[in-house]
């Protein structure tokens, strides 16, 4: 089937089989391998991206779904050299380990901040409860949830190795 | 970016810039030309005669390469074990299978949606026989799982297999005597330690590239030990070890899942040379769940003997291991690190007796912890219904026992050495910054308003660092793949021509930032800015003859022979600097990417300068090899011994059983700290796996062998909101077994917290009459357990 998405901005058309899952077609057709899999039933969040700003799990979406939709990955998420607020925060507060659920845990939190600025605890925890990390407790991934929204309102953050350094 | 580099400093890591932009390479996101896909057929039944497998419809479907089943590969023999006790695991099911998920074909596609619908079209016929899958029945051998094999590997009762390798001790030192005693108490309960899944976010995955011309293959594998796989490769072709090349690139997580070796690492290559393409295999979830190895599944009695003034006269425990199917990598010495640390901080009689039993499951192996996590359970869940049985604080009990730090070195009830604690000071910190009584005080004002809070305390001890080339003989070593290397580290240090830096190490890590902390040692040595060290780990053949990343042990091992290449490094530097300035080499001091000497700040040459000249020998003092690189291989004296005292507040809905695990405290002592931000990342995550064993997570075979837990739905991971914070310090007692002074950090968490939220839900019902829920402590099981203890 023909099918049109943008990607990152970027144009894509072509024809594809029917089953082919979204997250196959972003990660081998597209070699925007940051998108991962973890598991096959939408559940650990990995293949997170965001479908015209909403979260969807990539792995449970055919790519014929998403025909005419405008998608952003991690790979899009950064503002050229810039880091996005939400990547930075991951990087300031040790907000991964061994880095596989990453992206798609910064694609969830970078649309709940888009939608709430200023999240408490608890609304972040509820925000990030699709994505599972197995490496860091989410101790620290709340955490960097919290620096990116406070960067995000124009705050400084008063958390991470930044900060702590210059304390 | 942070440049600090200071040993003990918090420092971004140098492997997030890559992995937060989406740009980190994992094995699933390499792409060979020609590459073909492969899918297994797996068992859905555990315990089954093959009577026929039927594979021409496959075969036929276009697209589909290759089927291949046990006729094809059995002159290959076995998947290799380290410790090859017990049945090895077929590379494809000949015949039998053992267990619900064990592969009987491997199809090879274009892609892999061919190859999956290849996969639907291999009929396998089964005629099923009767599964063993309860302990207590493999145990009995009523039902044996292999034909001729008793189910019972082997006990570990300290009269095993070290035989010569260690003294033994006295299996039972008097216990039995102390219980006659008129004043003695005696405290026993059967308890399980549940069957878990380590569950690393990513799937496990290969790519195998056998290379006709050369005669050399190249697999890329999601591995936490990269050189044993390369050894299983190359034995099991017989081919030389160099000529392949295990690559582990980035990898998503371990925590002992990847501390194997796979028929998928082998069945690729084979396939890869049959069909002259690569060949890839990316494991699904629910393989990742019931065909890679699980963890734990123990039940067992602990018993203990004292008296009332919190004296513990003697600790026994029994316990059937569950084994699974099939041996894979250390399967029957996972119990033996548990017996390594059986006596916890405490010094008390101990006895102990560990049955190793197979069972129609799949295998187990280590998982965060192995076997060490169990070995705490039972004893911190028993010394806590001792405490209760005589009306004593259970801090008191745990202080009166423990071994003072005038003890150090401390024998084992096994034989081992200790290398250095203190134990009190480390609790009573804990129990300070806790303000225990005052939390005491606030469990008991709540519970007299009817609502229930619990406290939990467990210390713990963790053995790791291996380790002494002495235990080789104990299997410790990769000698099970053909290379009889003992768990030795390994690090090279190499100053480039432009005065930067590349260390490459023997570890395989998945997370836990060893870029980081090894550039951190090499940059306080050599003075090289972060940014200018490169830290390179996972080929088989380009890094040094290395064992991988388990056990906690990299730090105390890859990280000192990383340390001691540095030295060599820094001692060459100081004299070519010395001759460069006019100076004594003593003299010379390493600062700010250069070297000046002491006290005339300006008297300086840059790394650039002092690499400069050592490729080019003419420029150096005369008789000096050109060269700036140093290797070094760490063979510890001994393992390193961690400690530490964790807390948790959980309160009990009496309604549901519903726990909300309030607040959780630890207080962890690795040593000295090279990140403190890594380290603390480390114990977040252990943590986080030992509260998910003590409250939602168990892998579930019903009585026929059926696995009933294989998504990520079934099997109930805990998410963001399961969690609290975690409120972590830690007290630092350096070992003496490297010249770092550092201990290992990464399995302490999980050892140390299951049992610290069970004694907490434990705490919160015994005024109700209940003395032990098994865990999961899932809301169904806590609340029938208070019905019950209401009658």
């Amino acid at each position: 089937m023909q099918v049109h998405i943008t990607v990152n901005g970027i144009d894509h058309g072509g024809d594809v089989e029917p089953r082919r899952l979204l997250v196959h077609y972003l990660r081998e057709d597209l070699d925007l391998t940051g998108t991962h899999v973890g598991c096959d039933t939408g559940y650990c969040g990995a293949c997170t991206v965001l479908v015209d700003g909403r979260p969807i799990k990539s792995c449970t979406m055919l790519t014929v779904q998403a025909d005419g939709s405008k998608i952003r990955t991690v790979e899009g998420v950064a503002d050229g050299n810039q880091l996005h607020p939400v990547q930075e925060g991951f990087w300031e507060c040790h907000g991964l380990q061994c880095g596989f659920c990453t992206p798609g845990m910064i694609m969830s939190s970078v649309a709940l901040l888009e939608s709430n600025s200023d999240p408490t605890e608890a609304e972040i925890r509820h925000g990030i409860e699709g994505n599972l990390c197995r490496c860091t407790g989410y101790h620290n991934i709340v955490r960097s949830v919290q620096y990116a929204g406070a960067k995000m309102r124009g705050e400084t953050p008063a958390l991470g190795v930044t900060a702590e350094a210059s304390s | 970016m942070s440049t600090t580099s200071v040993m003990g400093g918090i420092v971004r890591r140098k492997e997030d810039p890559s992995l937060i932009q989406g740009k980190g390479i994992y094995v699933d996101d390499k792409k060979l030309h020609g590459e073909l896909a492969a899918v297994f057929v797996r068992s859905p039944f555990a315990a089954a005669t093959i009577t026929s497998i039927d594979a021409s419809a496959a075969r036929a479907l276009e697209g589909v390469h290759a089927v291949y089943t046990a006729a094809d590969v059995r002159h290959l023999g076995p998947t290799l074990a380290q410790v090859a006790v017990g049945t090895l695991r077929p590379l494809l099911a000949d015949g039998v299978v053992k267990h619900v998920g064990e592969a009987v074909a491997m199809v090879v596609a274009d892609d892999r949606y061919v190859a999956q619908d290849g996969a639907d079209l291999v009929y396998v016929d089964y005629d099923p026989g009767q599964a063993v899958v309860d302990l207590k029945e493999a145990f009995s051998d009523a039902v044996k799982v292999h034909a001729d094999q008793s189910n019972t590997l082997l006990t570990w009762n300290g009269n095993a297999w070290w035989e010569g390798v260690i003294d033994l001790p006295d299996p039972s030192p008097g216990i039995q005597e102390s219980k006659l005693r008129d004043d003695a108490v005696v405290v026993s309960l059967e308890m399980i330690n549940q069957r878990l899944i380590p569950t690393a976010i990513e799937p496990r995955a290969v790519i195998a590239h056998w290379s006709a011309g050369y005669g050399s293959v190249e697999l890329w594998s999601s591995s936490q030990i990269p050189h044993a796989v390369a050894g299983a490769v190359a034995t099991t072709f017989g081919i030389p070890s160099n000529k392949v090349r295990v690559i582990a690139p980035e990898v998503g997580g371990g925590f002992g899942v990847k501390l194997n070796v796979y028929p998928d690492e082998i069945l690729t290559c084979f396939a890869s040379r049959e069909l002259e393409r690569p060949v890839r295999w990316t494991e699904t979830r629910r393989e990742a769940a019931y065909s890679s190895i699980q963890g734990r599944g123990w039940i067992g009695t602990a018993t203990i003997t004292g008296t009332r003034d919190g004296t513990i006269l003697g600790y026994e425990l029994e316990a059937i291991c569950d084994m699974g199917a099939y041996t894979h990598n250390f399967t029957v010495a996972i119990p033996l690190l548990g017996l390594f640390v059986a006596s916890g901080q405490y010094d008390i009689p101990t006895s102990y007796k560990l049955h190793c039993v197979v069972t129609n499951t799949m295998t187990t192996d280590a998982y965060r912890g192995a076997g060490r996590p169990e070995a705490a359970y039972y004893l911190e869940r028993i010394i806590d219904a001792f405490s209760r049985k005589i009306g004593m604080d259970p801090a008191d009990v745990r202080k009166a026992n423990f071994h003072p730090p005038e003890a150090f070195p401390v024998q084992t009830a096994i034989g081992l050495t200790m290398d250095t604690g203190n134990y009190a000071v480390n609790l009573d910190s804990l129990l300070e910054r806790v303000g225990y009584e005052d939390l005491k005080a606030k469990r008991d004002a709540a519970r007299s308003e009817g609502r229930l809070l619990g406290i939990g305390l467990s210390t713990y001890v963790e053995v790791c660092g291996f380790g002494p080339s002495g235990l080789a003989g104990l299997g410790f070593s990769w000698a099970g793949y053909g290379l009889p290397t003992a768990f030795n580290g390994s690090g090279v240090v190499r100053v480039q021509p432009d005065g930067t830096c590349t260390v490459t190490i023997g570890t395989g890590p998945s997370g836990q930032g060893h870029e980081t902390t090894w550039a951190q040692i090499v940059s306080d040595g050599l003075g090289i800015p972060m940014e200018n060290i490169e830290v390179q780990h996972g080929d088989s053949l380009d890094s040094p003859m290395g064992v991988g990343t388990f056990g906690s042990r990299s730090i105390a091992v890859d990280g000192t022979a990383t340390f001691e290449a540095t030295q060599r490094v820094k001692a060459k530097a100081a004299l070519i600097a010395g001759h460069l300035l006019e100076a004594a080499s003593e003299d010379i001091l390493f600062a700010d990417d250069g070297a000046h000497v002491a006290g005339s700040p300006d008297r300086a040459v840059s790394w650039g300068e002092i690499a400069t000249a050592a490729y080019q020998p003419h420029t150096l003092p005369e008789g000096m090899e050109g060269g700036l690189e140093a290797s070094a291989m760490f063979s510890p004296s001994n393992a390193t011994w961690p400690f530490g005292s964790h807390m948790a507040l959980v309160e009990v809905d009496p309604q549901t059983g519903d726990v909300d695990l309030l607040e959780y405290w630890a207080t962890d002592d690795c040593g000295n700290v090279i990140n403190p931000m890594i380290v603390d990342g480390q114990i977040h995550g252990g943590i986080a796996q030992g509260v998910a064993q003590a409250l939602f997570e168990e892998a579930i075979y019903d009585s026929d062998g059926n696995f009933l837990t294989g998504t990520m739905i079934d099997y109930a991971l805990p998410a963001a909101e399961s969690l609290p914070m975690f409120q972590l310090d830690r007290t630092v007692t350096p070992t003496d077994v490297n010249p770092l002074g550092v201990k290992g950090i990464g399995e302490a968490g999980t050892i140390g917290s299951a049992q610290t939220v069970v004694n907490a839900v434990v705490d919160a019902l015994a005024h109700l009459g209940v003395e032990h829920i098994d865990m999961p402590l899932r809301p169904k099981r806590v609340w029938q357990a208070i019905q019950d203890a209401r009658g």
